[in-house]
């Protein structure tokens, strides 16, 4: 076919091209502007150029040794997050029901604390477990168990893992479950004409099966939870002492509350890469795992 | 190892107290003796599929028993009951070898590693498959899959009858043929009850001994091929089998003549007694109805167009308002279309209600 050329056309890529710079590309761009540079306020800036970076690696210096404590925070966070809502996830999908008006109810129940938005799961949780008039709290205090989310770490840390189970692993059911209707009733049959066990069908067909929906439910978790914010933010308020506070709420306090655009901007560059990087690693192991090694032909 | 007997079985998947003539399957007795081919033949939901899972026990029948060699086998689940089946659509293990498949309902059964093994080998030598032993099973084509999921059934010792569910859908023409003579020699080597289902009249009709018909959830007909293409007992076989398939017209029939647009044709053998009221046709297959230049003898016809299907010859033609098929011998040619047509008496049939009436000799 001949092909006309006509420039003209790049018109009409226009509307998208602005949009992608005016929502993703002039606020990154300011952002490594910002990274580079040193502000006093008044809107003088001063040229820093690697300064803030090196710092941000640096333990030793006041940033680095914030956003290195807040890292390893974070990654502990999303670590547990995952081995908890996965697993969880799963068992919560194969123990729904496949047919019937149960399976309607058991979607709605599920997708409830879904509907709620952050901030209202975090004051729902802060009030649930206060010793003094939470449900949660009081119960505990009175059969013996001392717990206070205010002034001790363990029962902050437990706090907010519990709140974010609470509110998100009926998204990895969810999706599991999809994963687990999509299997054709023959493999089942197959697999009971072979005599497999509930185990072995789990492991041989359901898992296997739902390795697409695992990779999805893993990588929106992780990067949810590595971002989180707003909910230990309203909890714990990222104490007691620093034991909760996150990279974005580190963040946060850095840019808006001592307003050091230049440090926050080169910390939130890095935080981005983090995620971009963690996030590769994840779907180039998951997809692998999933995907036979092609078999070279003479290695029969 | 089995002989196969269904008592007076039927099933309705809205549950017992439907009404009967809403079954899936409609009351059957029949006998399959240890061994033999069969193929369930019949349309979409005609009920085939309906029969193969009572028999592998993936469902439970509504009304009725089946035996092995005898033994009441109704309540026994699928594991019990040492059925292999094969799927429309391959079922592999999707993380699993091609040997590991084959040796998944063994590992099941805790049969010894080294029996295993050897039981894969012999397998997998029987199915082509040795090469492919240490490959992940997803990689492979879709007839060496189907082969996997045979395998997985003839592994097991003891299984009473393979059973097979449309098992050539997704496999390609050409492999198609290669597949189903390869089960044609499974089948003499093992000695093995096979169950076939299919729609597709080829497959039936070159897989098995007996081919049993079905339709709206009834058995019409079981018999060999010769006798469905020659006798179809129900005027459903006449037109499901062959190609194209048996001609039926509405005929007046007295004795041994029958009488279509005052035209008479003879018939082979005499049908005094007739079912009152009932509708009476006569069906004969286009290969034993001629075309021939017009004469005051023949029934006369037009052609409406000529098929070469390369060994033979059919003309589509009309005769009133009724369609026909007929075969054209090369000595033919017509100028204008209209033609006579030479019945082969010995193959005209009569039904009655689209049931075959035997006449008397």
């Amino acid at each position: 076919m001949e092909k006309t050329v006509n420039q003209k056309a790049w018109f009409l890529v226009l509307p998208v091209f602005l949009v992608v710079a005016f929502s993703a590309i002039i606020p990154m761009m300011t952002v490594v502007n910002y990274s580079l540079q040193d502000t006093f306020g008044n809107n003088q800036f001063f040229w820093n150029g690697v300064g803030w970076f090196k710092e941000l690696l640096d333990p030793s210096t006041d940033l680095g040794g914030r956003f290195l404590a807040s890292l390893g925070r974070n990654l502990i966070f999303s670590a547990i997050i995952l081995a908890i809502e996965v697993p969880l996830g799963i068992v919560i999908a194969l123990s729904m029901p496949r047919t019937g008006w149960q399976v309607a109810a058991c979607l709605v129940i599920l997708a409830l604390p879904l509907l709620i938005p952050w901030n209202v799961v975090g004051t729902i949780w802060q009030i649930f477990g206060r010793p003094d008039i939470g449900l949660l709290g009081y119960t505990l205090n009175s059969l013996g168990i001392e717990y206070n989310y205010v002034s001790n770490a363990f029962d902050a840390w437990a706090t907010v893992i519990v709140m974010d189970v609470w509110h998100w692993t009926s998204l990895v059911a969810l999706l599991c479950y999809a994963g687990l209707k999509s299997i054709p009733d023959a493999y089942y049959q197959a697999a009971q004409i072979d005599g497999a066990s509930r185990w072995a069908v789990f492991t041989a067909i359901q898992l296997p099966k739902m390795n697409r929906v695992l990779l999805i439910a893993v990588l929106l978790r992780f990067m949810d939870s590595f971002m989180i914010y707003t909910e230990p933010f309203v909890v714990t308020g990222g104490g007691p002492g620093n034991s909760t506070t996150f990279i974005s709420i580190e963040l946060v306090k850095i840019a808006l509350g001592q307003f050091d655009l230049g440090k926050a901007a080169a910390m939130s560059l890095v935080y981005n890469l983090i995620i971009l990087i963690v996030c590769w690693v994840f779907y180039t192991v998951m997809t692998n795992a999933g995907a036979a090694r092609p078999v070279k032909e003479g290695a029969k | 190892m089995a002989r196969i007997d269904l008592v007076d079985l039927a099933h309705s998947y809205g549950g017992n107290s439907a009404d009967e003539s809403t079954y899936a399957l409609k009351p059957i007795s029949m006998t399959w003796r240890q061994g033999g081919a069969y193929a369930l033949l019949g349309p979409s939901g005609c009920g085939k599929t309906t029969l193969l899972n009572l028999i592998s026990g993936i469902i439970t029948p509504s009304r009725g028993k089946i035996l092995f060699d005898g033994q009441d086998v109704t309540p026994l689940s699928t594991q019990k009951r040492n059925i292999a089946q094969v799927f429309q659509f391959p079922v592999i293990y999707d993380t699993m070898t091609v040997g590991q498949n084959l040796a998944f309902p063994l590992k099941n059964r805790g049969v010894p590693k080294r029996d295993i093994d050897a039981r894969v080998k012999e397998i997998a030598q029987l199915l082509d498959l040795t090469p492919d032993l240490n490959r992940k099973a997803t990689r492979l084509t879709a007839d060496a899959k189907q082969k996997i999921s045979l395998g997985r059934g003839l592994v097991r010792s003891d299984v009473a009858a393979v059973l097979f569910d449309e098992p050539l859908t997704v496999i390609d023409p050409e492999l198609k043929w290669q597949l189903r003579s390869k089960l044609k020699a499974l089948h003499r080597e093992l000695d093995l009850t096979m169950i076939y289902v299919t729609h597709d009249q080829t497959e039936a009709l070159t897989f098995a001994d007996t081919v049993v018909v079905m339709h709206d959830g009834r058995v019409v007909q079981s018999g060999t091929p010769a006798e469905l293409f020659e006798k179809p007992a129900h005027t459903f076989v006449g037109y499901f089998i062959g190609s194209p398939g048996m001609n039926i017209m509405p005929a007046e029939v007295k004795g041994r003549e029958a009488r279509i647009n005052g035209h008479v044709i003879s018939l082979k053998r005499s049908y005094d007694v007739l079912p009152s009221g009932a509708k009476i046709e006569i069906g004969v297959r286009p290969e034993f109805v001629d075309i021939a230049n017009p004469a005051p003898d023949l029934l006369a016809a037009q052609i409406e167009r000529i098929d070469d299907l390369g060994r033979m010859r059919f003309a589509r033609v009309r005769v009133g308002d009724v369609k026909f098929a007929a075969r054209v011998r090369e000595s033919f040619s017509s100028a204008d279309g209209k033609c006579g047509l030479i019945f082969d008496a010995a193959h005209v049939h009569v039904y009655a209600d689209s049931r075959l009436v035997e006449g008397a000799p």
